[in-house]
């Protein structure tokens, strides 16, 4: 029996380490290689694209980088700079008027921006689930300190707004354990109304119990504008868009056919025609001698506008939604309203969720829209007072692209957080 | 069914209406109806004391009307001394025409984009992610303001004249002027319909070919060539017949006469901003639609097509696309519609469409804010209804047939 020879290794005891990988599928150029010039056609691509790329930044930023900030009229702007810098002054000078408007006092400025900061500790614990539930409370009493904080005016009003939704909500939730959701439901109704005339004529007789500067409708204006139509509008019509969406798809012939109707017409219409019928069509059907401000003419027909869209969405959500989860609630016992609540909406609603978002996007995006019809909203406010005044007639593209910056970051922001959302929401195993 | 679950039989009560399941439903319609027909009487009701009150009534003879006013762009002729309803015959057609235009225009800017940003190119993929989230991310307005803005700034027609002008013509052919672009124009002589017929008719014949061709490859497995009969049948007989009738299609060039050009065709400057504008924002949604639709394919597709040996040509346009256009084309006739509905935006750049005519300076002269807005919204309605009334039955027809 030949001895081991321990020292001459025909087996290998311990791998090798692995030889680097060749230079050419490593590193930027391998990298460059793959994903820029894989071929011809790619690589024209490349160039061209990175040719667009540089005639877009050299244009770009010298007008950025070499802008001004500080100057009064766009004459001086144009003694001043050299080259071709933006004109950005009138930023500086007039951003007061493109965020809130013309008319809103300058003292209360403080108001709105506190509003705006306010609106995102509200909407966080909706928005994200780790933030504390106890938030909630907040976001409830937030549309009525917005209101109070905005519009101004005593206190008393939207604290009547809030009691009678307060009370109306304690009424339903007594009625509906002994007479049933139906009950409940036109029980809370009518005690709200209560709460409210009876509260309309406290609030009225105490205009200056702890009261803010009051500040018209008329006088909103700017960025503030949009963004209070936007919000308003969305959050009125969420709760309108699933009534018709359940509405719609309802077994009851005839509110199934209201419901049909009103979204097929407001869907085939375009906004801009509902904002004339607010602006100018409204009136003829309101009592003769009642004068609602344009502003909340204009917030009913958004919300209707936008409630169609999203009753659509979500009748997307309800159709998506497997038959047995209907059956399943039906098995259980449960009656309408119920099986609604606790079983089909909160998984439509999950499902609906990215139609949502969109429409709200969309929505936010259509409020320049009452521009057309001469309320000065951040287009309104660009096209009308400051581009038609002597000093900065022909400051077009630092304006346009603020405007375009601002309600690109807002969309762009919201559109990534419904995917976040989604993504958390994901529960199936793919 | 079985007697035993029948419920016993009882007494009809007046609270039934609300508690019992059976009657509920009536009830609630019941009280619907009546909720409904007080409204709408009560609105009525407002609108004719309103009516009365200002001295108005509903009527629609001021259509009939000579409207007083001129529109820069019209497609059938017309007047200041012509009526309401023809200036309002002009906005639909100029509706309709810009509508048509963005629709083309985006599908195409759609599709590139959409595919584009597929891309395995690194840059131009995220260039198209750029341009699909800069677009959809602002609103329609403020692009066609921008657009708008842009042309604007355009060298105006005085700009080409002298002998040292400050502009010059693209190719000598093209002016690009704040008014709008001025371009060559076919002019039509004598015999030119021979000529389109005979296009026309290449057209029809190239389609035939094709079809042949295609039964031939199914029916008995010979591969024809397509390419070039097709070519030949597209140019040969058009162009002999266009020498043989001795050159009947001219050209016109715009040409600077005193202060503006003459001559050619023009496009107007408020057309070629909403055009642009709505197809390049309308292009970013139908571009996210394009790529939605091709990454709906699962990627089995692709494989099994290419391992039964097809090429990636065919693997596309015989695999991928016809599965993919069944995801994409609802949300394209969408966006269609949008771009229908947003046209109306054209009240902002002084394009004469329906909403700026009907709507616009009609409504102001007569004063008739009710039958203006009520024939507006219902030309849109016609229009989203017939369109949506065609996609479903392109739906019902290209729907997965399932047993």
């Amino acid at each position: 029996m030949p001895s081991r020879d321990t020292n001459v290794a025909f087996v290998r005891t311990e791998f090798i380490e692995p030889s680097p990988p060749p230079s050419s599928t490593q590193g930027p150029v391998a990298w460059m290689r793959e994903n820029l010039f894989s071929s011809i056609p790619y690589s024209i691509l490349t160039l061209l694209s990175i040719y667009f790329i540089y005639t877009l930044l050299a244009g770009l930023l010298p007008w950025l980088f070499g802008g001004v900030w500080d100057t009064s009229s766009i004459r001086e702007c144009r003694e001043v700079i050299e080259g071709t810098g933006g004109c950005f002054s009138v930023l500086s000078e007039r951003w007061n008027q493109l965020l809130f408007g013309i008319s809103y006092p300058q003292n209360a400025y403080w108001r709105p921006a506190l509003a705006f900061v306010l609106l995102f500790v509200a909407a966080a614990p909706v928005m994200f689930p780790a933030v504390p539930r106890q938030l909630l409370v907040f976001t409830g009493l937030y549309p009525f300190l917005a209101f109070w904080l905005i519009w101004g005016g005593t206190i008393l009003a939207p604290m009547v707004g809030l009691l009678g939704f307060v009370a109306g909500y304690m009424a339903f939730v007594q009625l509906e354990k002994t007479n049933g959701f139906a009950a409940g439901f036109f029980g809370g109704i009518v005690a709200a109304l209560i709460v409210w005339l009876l509260g309309g004529f406290i609030s009225g007789a105490m205009p200056h119990f702890i009261a803010l500067e009051a500040v018209a409708s008329r006088n909103m204006g700017g960025f503030m504008l949009n963004m209070i139509l936007g919000t308003v509008c969305v959050s009125l019509s969420l709760p309108l868009g699933i009534a018709l969406a359940l509405g719609r798809q309802s077994d009851l012939l005839i509110i199934k056919w209201i419901c049909v109707v009103f979204i097929e017409f407001i869907r085939g219409v375009p906004l801009i025609t509902l904002l004339f019928v607010a602006n100018v069509v409204l009136a003829y059907f309101l009592p003769p001698g009642t004068n609602f401000d344009l502003i909340l003419r204009v917030i009913i027909m958004i919300t209707m506008f936008s409630a169609a869209y999203i009753a659509e969405v979500i009748r997307g959500g309800l159709a998506a939604l497997p038959r047995g989860q209907y059956e399943a609630a039906d098995s259980l016992g449960l009656d309408y309203a119920q099986s609604m609540r606790l079983i089909i909406l909160p998984q439509a609603l999950k499902i609906s969720i990215p139609g949502i978002v969109n429409v709200a996007v969309g929505l936010f995006k259509d409020t320049t829209l009452v521009s057309v019809i001469s309320m000065f909203d951040l287009v309104g406010m660009i096209r009308g007072p400051i581009l038609a005044s002597t000093e900065w007639n022909g400051v077009y593209w630092e304006l346009w692209g603020f405007a375009s910056l601002l309600f690109f970051v807002v969309c762009y922001g919201i559109s990534q957080y419904s995917q976040w959302l989604e993504r958390q929401l994901a529960t199936d195993h793919r | 069914m079985s007697t035993l679950s029948d419920p016993p039989r009882e007494s009809f009560q007046l609270s039934m209406l609300l508690s019992d399941t059976r009657y509920r439903g009536y009830t609630f319609q019941f009280i619907a109806l009546i909720i409904l027909v007080a409204s709408v009487a009560y609105l009525m009701s407002n609108l004719f004391a309103n009516l009365a009150a200002a001295g108005l009534n509903i009527s629609y003879e001021f259509l009939g009307d000579p409207s007083g006013y001129d529109v820069n762009q019209t497609l059938i002729p017309y007047t200041s001394q012509s009526t309401h309803l023809t200036a309002a015959w002009v906005g639909i057609l100029n509706t309709l025409l810009v509508a048509f235009m963005a629709c083309l225009t985006a599908t195409i800017l759609g599709v590139i984009a959409g595919v584009l940003r597929l891309s395995k190119n690194w840059l131009v993929s995220k260039l198209m992610s750029v341009y699909v989230e800069a677009f959809r991310n602002v609103p329609v307005l403020i692009w066609i303001l921008i657009i708008n803005t842009l042309v604007v700034l355009l060298p105006s027609p005085r700009a080409y004249r002298g002998a040292e002008p400050e502009a010059e013509m693209l190719f000598g052919m093209f002016a690009l002027t704040n008014r709008g672009v001025y371009m060559p124009a076919p002019v039509w002589g004598s015999g030119s319909l021979v000529v389109v017929f005979t296009f026309l008719a290449s057209l029809v014949a190239i389609f035939m070919f094709r079809g042949w061709a295609t039964k031939q490859l199914y029916d008995k497995g010979q591969d024809i060539n397509k390419l070039w009969p097709t070519l030949v049948l597209f140019f040969v007989p058009t162009i002999l017949i266009y020498f043989i009738m001795g050159s009947p299609i001219g050209i016109e060039y715009p040409e600077l006469k005193g202060f503006n050009f003459q001559g050619g065709l023009e496009v107007q400057r408020p057309l070629i901003a909403l055009w642009l504008a709505l197809s390049i924002y309308t292009g970013a949604f139908i571009a996210e639609n394009v790529r939605a639709g091709i990454q709906a394919i699962s990627k089995g597709q692709t494989e099994a097509a290419a391992s039964l040996g097809l090429r990636p040509n065919r693997i596309m346009n015989l695999v991928v696309l016809p599965q993919a256009l069944r995801v994409i084309i609802p949300p394209l006739i969408s966006q269609f519609l949008n771009i229908t509905k947003n046209s109306s935006l054209a009240i902002a750049v002084g394009y004469a469409d329906i909403t700026a005519t009907l709507g616009g300076i009609t409504l102001n002269q007569t004063g008739r804010a009710i039958e203006c807005v009520l024939l507006l919204m219902l030309f849109y309605l016609i229009i989203s209804l017939g369109i949506s009334a065609i996609m479903n039955v392109y739906n019902a027809s290209v729907a997965l047939k399932e047993r």
